[in-house]
């Protein structure tokens, strides 16, 4: 029943089962500060993104454009990335496939051994999360520096981003004023964002000019010219790219797009998307090395992509752009954070892309979701989000991978609404409960529903009996007369 | 500890071979690429106006000027370019350099410079982005390392939106380009905007004629 053989990437057997969403998710709903902060400011930022996309009146233009640019990329990709690769060469960029995340952190790794380096300075790029890069390389002896300030502290702190765009957004600037105290030496207690950033551009300045290698991550590569774009508003990947004499960038085979002239279309979308920014403050274009003693590495990485490129259903989900604005939009993701998610990327996309690398593991993510279809609704190359979320569901279904009570629900609500006979006893019986059971019969600990919610008062009759009364009898007599 | 890794040479190679392969074999049909109508995307009745309003609300700063020779004047009065030891104008009729960057062979020896002055190529209206070409640079480290930024810029060289920006471009012309936007800037400290993260900590912009 299943469209693509899924899993897409196989799960080490020894791996730790992730936990659920709901369970994931509870310390930070539950927490009155965290979780209501968290919404507004998520809010906050799509608010931003509204303005920007309500300043544009081609708004709704430009999203189609992009969804058939994205969606003729990917259907050509095979063709796009040889000719990218052509382009690249030309350029005098060296090219290297990896099929997936280890023999892309081994990529990486061997060209920083070709160079006898220990010292990388690195931007922000959600591939290299996926990766694994960090630990990869620091296993391996490489000092790695994430210069993006957000991922910088997350770094420190030893956590994972909990957004794609914003890594920090979960954290408090009291937080990150104890993070900066403890590693960079900053006053105790400091909490104003202004001294705090100004401390972490002294530190990561250090880092930027002892760095040896600079990676960064993709937003746009070029078919047509072999080029890659990079986008920054902190000017992080700049300096990265272009104090060290060699630049490796780390690109998604999913991240071209065919025409030069179409980034007219994605530059336009990504920071209005993204933060609602009309652009981010860098938009860089690298065609090819600095000069003739400098080098370009471009690795393309694989790690799913083509197979979920197979997937009929799910090939949409191969236009996403990393802007966030889905996140950002999400009744779920701003009220339960990123690290629910428990994978790289969160919120709508999170949810359609994590099970297609491991259903079983993300069986609950599909379900972290209210069918609301706002991430649909914002999503500027239109990845139809809520479908692909509810057609999971029923992959999940399928697989058999719904837990007992779930299932057992299912099977029951399908012979209810088979039968009239058993649907209009079950009607009975659930008015008749209401009227006579007592408080402590329904609001206990082993009825989650309730914890926070009172039934309904019963009606005074069912909508049955009401009809056979008022209307049953109308229209008899319109009929006899 | 160093563990050994198959060379990368044969690995890449196969890998390519595969990802082209399972990518060649499903055939996906697409409608083919669209063209944007230029009659759908907006223009602006002032496009100079537009694009001093959108820079100002990202953090940088406009400034008209009727001669290149005003625009030292005009930074004279800015109290960190009046004391700022290391400057590097790429303009020369708009302002001096202080020191020699033709002796400069490696860019980390950039660091402690205090003012770049760079040439634009064009501004975009919608967007308050100016289009740097890497070939007016010496070392493209230069619009990034600098703690402060001027860039100058005919104010008769304008697009409207960033299609026409890339139309003008046609084809990249040296191995770097760069759209800037307003001084480097963060939020990733609860969402208070900062000017001033990695790169300039504030963008001025100057308009000749």
């Amino acid at each position: 029943m299943t469209q693509v053989a899924l899993p897409i990437v196989d799960r080490p057997a020894e791996k730790k089962m992730k936990r659920d969403h709901t369970d994931a998710a509870r310390a930070f709903v539950t927490n009155p500060d965290r979780a209501p902060w968290h919404d507004e400011s998520l809010w906050f930022v799509r608010s931003k993104r509204d303005k920007q996309a309500a300043s544009l009146p081609e708004w709704e233009y430009l999203r189609s454009l992009a969804s058939q640019v994205k969606t003729a990329t990917i259907a050509r990709l095979g063709e796009y990335l040889v000719e990218f690769e052509r382009n690249a060469t030309n350029a005098g960029a060296t090219v290297h496939w990896a099929a997936d995340a280890k023999e892309h952190n081994e990529i990486v790794l061997n060209i920083l051994r070709d160079h006898k380096t220990t010292k990388i300075v690195k931007s922000k790029s959600m591939l290299t999360e996926e990766c694994g890069l960090n630990h990869f390389l620091e296993d391996n002896g490489i000092d790695v520096v994430d210069t993006d300030l957000g991922e910088r502290i997350v770094q420190l702190r030893h956590e994972t981003p909990s957004h794609i765009v914003l890594p920090a957004i979960h954290l408090k600037k009291e937080e990150v004023g104890e993070t900066f105290y403890e590693h960079l030496g900053t006053e105790k207690g400091a909490k104003d964002p202004k001294y705090l950033a100004e401390a972490a551009r002294g530190h990561l300045r250090d880092k930027f000019l002892s760095g040896e290698v600079g990676v960064t991550g993709v937003n746009f590569g070029i078919a047509e010219t072999g080029g890659v774009v990079v986008c920054t508003n902190e000017g992080n990947a700049d300096l990265g790219a272009s104090l060290p004499r060699v630049h490796i960038a780390c690109m998604g085979i999913e991240k071209l797009v065919p025409r030069f002239q179409d980034l007219g279309i994605f530059t336009r979308l990504l920071g209005r998307s993204a933060t609602g920014q009309p652009i981010t403050a860098y938009t860089s274009h690298f065609h090819g090395p600095r000069d003739e003693n400098s080098e370009l590495h471009i690795v393309l990485v694989d790690n799913g992509r083509s197979k979920l490129r197979q997937s009929d259903e799910f090939r949409a989900a191969m236009h996403c752009i990393r802007c966030g604005a889905c996140m950002n939009t999400c009744p779920v993701y701003r009220r339960s954070g990123g690290h629910s998610y428990q994978s790289t990327v969160p919120g709508p996309i999170g949810s359609v892309l994590s099970p297609t690398r491991d259903p079983k593991e993300h069986k609950s993510l599909p379900y972290a979701c209210s069918l609301c279809g706002s991430c649909t609704d914002v999503c500027p190359v239109k990845i139809p989000l809520h479908h692909q979320l509810l057609a999971w569901r029923k992959e999940i279904g399928f697989m058999n991978l719904l837990s007992y009570d779930k299932r057992m629900s299912m099977k029951a609500a399908s012979i209810l609404f088979r039968s009239a006979k058993l649907f209009s006893l079950a009607g009975w019986l659930g008015r008749t409960s209401l009227k006579v059971l007592p408080h402590w019969a329904t609001h206990h600990r082993f009825n989650t529903w309730t914890i926070a919610r009172e039934l309904p008062q019963p009606p005074k009759e069912s909508f049955r009996s009401w009809y056979a009364k008022n209307r049953k009898s109308e229209n008899s007599k319109g009929k006899t007369s | 500890m160093i563990q050994p890794i198959e060379p990368m040479q044969t690995a890449t190679t196969k890998s390519r071979q595969t990802i082209l392969d399972r990518l060649m074999a499903k055939v996906v049909e697409s409608p083919g690429l669209p063209t944007p109508d230029p009659l759908k995307l907006t223009r602006f009745d002032d496009p100079l106006a537009k694009f001093s309003e959108v820079l100002e609300t990202v953090g940088g700063q406009v400034h008209l000027v009727d001669d290149p020779r005003q625009v030292a004047k005009i930074l004279g009065k800015i109290e960190v370019f009046a004391n700022a030891e290391r400057i590097v104008s790429l303009v020369p009729e708009a302002a001096d350099n202080t020191f020699d960057i033709s002796s400069i062979d490696d860019p980390h020896d950039l660091s402690a410079v205090d003012w770049t002055i760079a040439r634009g190529d064009f501004f975009v209206a919608e967007n308050g982005a100016i289009w740097i070409d890497g070939q007016t640079l010496p070392h493209r480290v230069l619009l990034f390392i600098a703690q402060y930024l001027a860039i100058v810029v005919s104010r008769r060289e304008f697009v409207h939106h960033m299609h026409d920006a890339y139309a003008r471009i046609e084809a990249p012309k040296s191995p770097f380009g760069v759209f800037v936007s307003g001084p480097s800037k963060t939020a990733d400290i609860e969402q208070s905007l900062v000017l001033g993260a990695h790169g300039c900590r504030a963008l001025q912009v100057f308009l000749t004629p």
